[in-house]
């Protein structure tokens, strides 16, 4: 079997996987990270999205082969000691969620969205966030969330 | 998804050798399309081919007349593309706007090719600018590598290896977005070069990305959204699904075509 090494959140880790190891399943059951949740399992609800090489990708539509080498944050990086990470934040005050679902994903899309363009419109926000699905379709609220994470970041 | 062998060479030369060291290897580029397709066991490989550690089949770069992308240059970075934005504004935007954020960071323009799934974005623009295809191999021009559904001009063991498109004098890509999936109920894509008008059309063609002939005659003889809407697209050849029937899709093609010229820059 082949065996994969990267750093996840911060750490080394090592493993002899099958190749057919998806990467939310190497977090998941390898490294019991089950902060990252499968949702939909046909790569289309962004439950499952993590930063891989600082960029948000879909777990569940990349190997864990695929991420061999890599740098990979997942939710449970984020926050420093009981300091939640301002967008993590921002989604507390904002209650930027209903059942919770699919918020890890929504929390690592938005990172990644705010990081790359600082002055997002809603319009903006709500396209950024085409590839996470809310079940519970509390959209109003992550984005308000969103924006204010975004905030928070730049003053940071 | 069943398991495979997994093999990720530093050279093109050595993916062809992989390739052809088993019985029923698969490249994977950015995996977006393969993955799915995996788990769904839709395809069951040997073994995987994975491109990402080959250094050559990555990055833009001008090149005579125009750009040349390589293969494994996912959409965000052809998006982001200062060179791209300089020379084929539309084509930044195409890359801009296929599927969603996280699939466009991995996705590639080989594989979307490579692919040529119907209603994919990248081949309306490999077509309308009169693209090349270069491969492990050969140069394929965009007229002859869209071969019908999911099949290309690609023979066994063959990697694309980079896109080149000369620089048009103006274009634009329109895209009708088929909400849910965010591919092209019917994307168009208009390109004004010097050898004339072309008309690629994704998203409609029972066979796959087509050139819509009669447009391109209308928009020869007068580039203007009017003329656009002045053809009749036939329906015969066209899909009809749940999103829309082989009519709609149609009417939609000389639309889209009259906001593109509209838009052309």
């Amino acid at each position: 079997m082949p065996t994969v090494k990267m750093t996840v959140n911060g750490k080394p880790v090592s493993a002899e996987v099958e190749a057919r190891t998806l990467l939310v399943h190497f977090l998941r059951e390898h490294l019991d990270l089950t902060g990252t949740h499968v949702g939909c399992d046909t790569a289309q609800c962004g439950a499952c999205t993590v930063h891989v090489g600082g960029k948000a990708v879909k777990s569940c539509n990349m190997l864990a082969v695929q991420a061999d080498g890599a740098e990979v944050t997942t939710i449970e990086g984020l926050a420093t000691g009981d300091t939640l990470h301002p967008m993590q934040e921002a989604f507390r005050d904002h209650h930027g969620l209903q059942c919770g679902f699919c918020t890890p994903g929504m929390v690592m899309s938005a990172i990644d969205l705010v990081k790359r363009k600082a002055d997002l419109s809603e319009a903006e926000i709500r396209a950024g966030l085409e590839g996470n699905i809310c079940r519970c379709t509390g959209y109003h609220n992550i984005v308000k969330a969103v924006q204010a994470g975004a905030a928070a970041t730049r003053g940071r | 998804m069943n398991n495979f062998g997994y093999h990720r060479p530093a050279s093109v030369a050595d993916a062809v050798k992989a390739l052809g060291g088993s019985g029923d290897a698969r490249i994977v580029a950015g995996g977006q399309t393969l993955l799915p397709t995996l788990r769904a066991r839709l395809a069951t490989p040997s073994d995987l081919v994975d491109l990402r550690a080959i250094a050559e089949l990555k990055g833009i770069k001008a090149e005579g007349d125009g750009i040349t992308i390589g293969a494994m240059t996912p959409h965000a970075e052809v998006a982001a593309s200062d060179v791209v934005k300089g020379a084929i504004p539309a084509l930044a935007y195409l890359a801009d706007h296929i599927g969603d954020r996280q699939v466009r960071t991995l996705g590639t323009i080989g594989g979307s090719l490579a692919n040529n799934d119907p209603a994919a974005c990248y081949p309306s623009a490999v077509l309308a600018l009169g693209a090349t295809i270069r491969t492990s191999k050969r140069e394929i021009k965009a007229d002859d590598f869209f071969q019908g559904l999911f099949t290309t001009a690609l023979e066994d063991g063959e990697i694309i290896t980079a896109v080149h498109f000369p620089k048009p004098e103006k274009a634009a890509y329109e895209k009708f977005v088929q909400p849910a999936s965010r591919f092209a109920l019917v994307g168009v894509f208009v390109a004004k070069a010097r050898e004339g008008v072309r008309v690629a059309v994704t998203g409609a063609g029972q066979e796959g990305v087509f050139r819509a002939r009669e447009l391109e005659q209308a928009l020869s003889a007068n580039f203007s959204p009017d003329a656009a809407k002045g053809v009749k697209v036939a329906a015969g050849n066209l899909i009809s699904d749940l999103h829309g029937t082989a009519e709609y899709r149609a009417h939609l093609i000389p639309v889209l075509t009259a906001r593109a010229v509209a838009a052309a820059k």
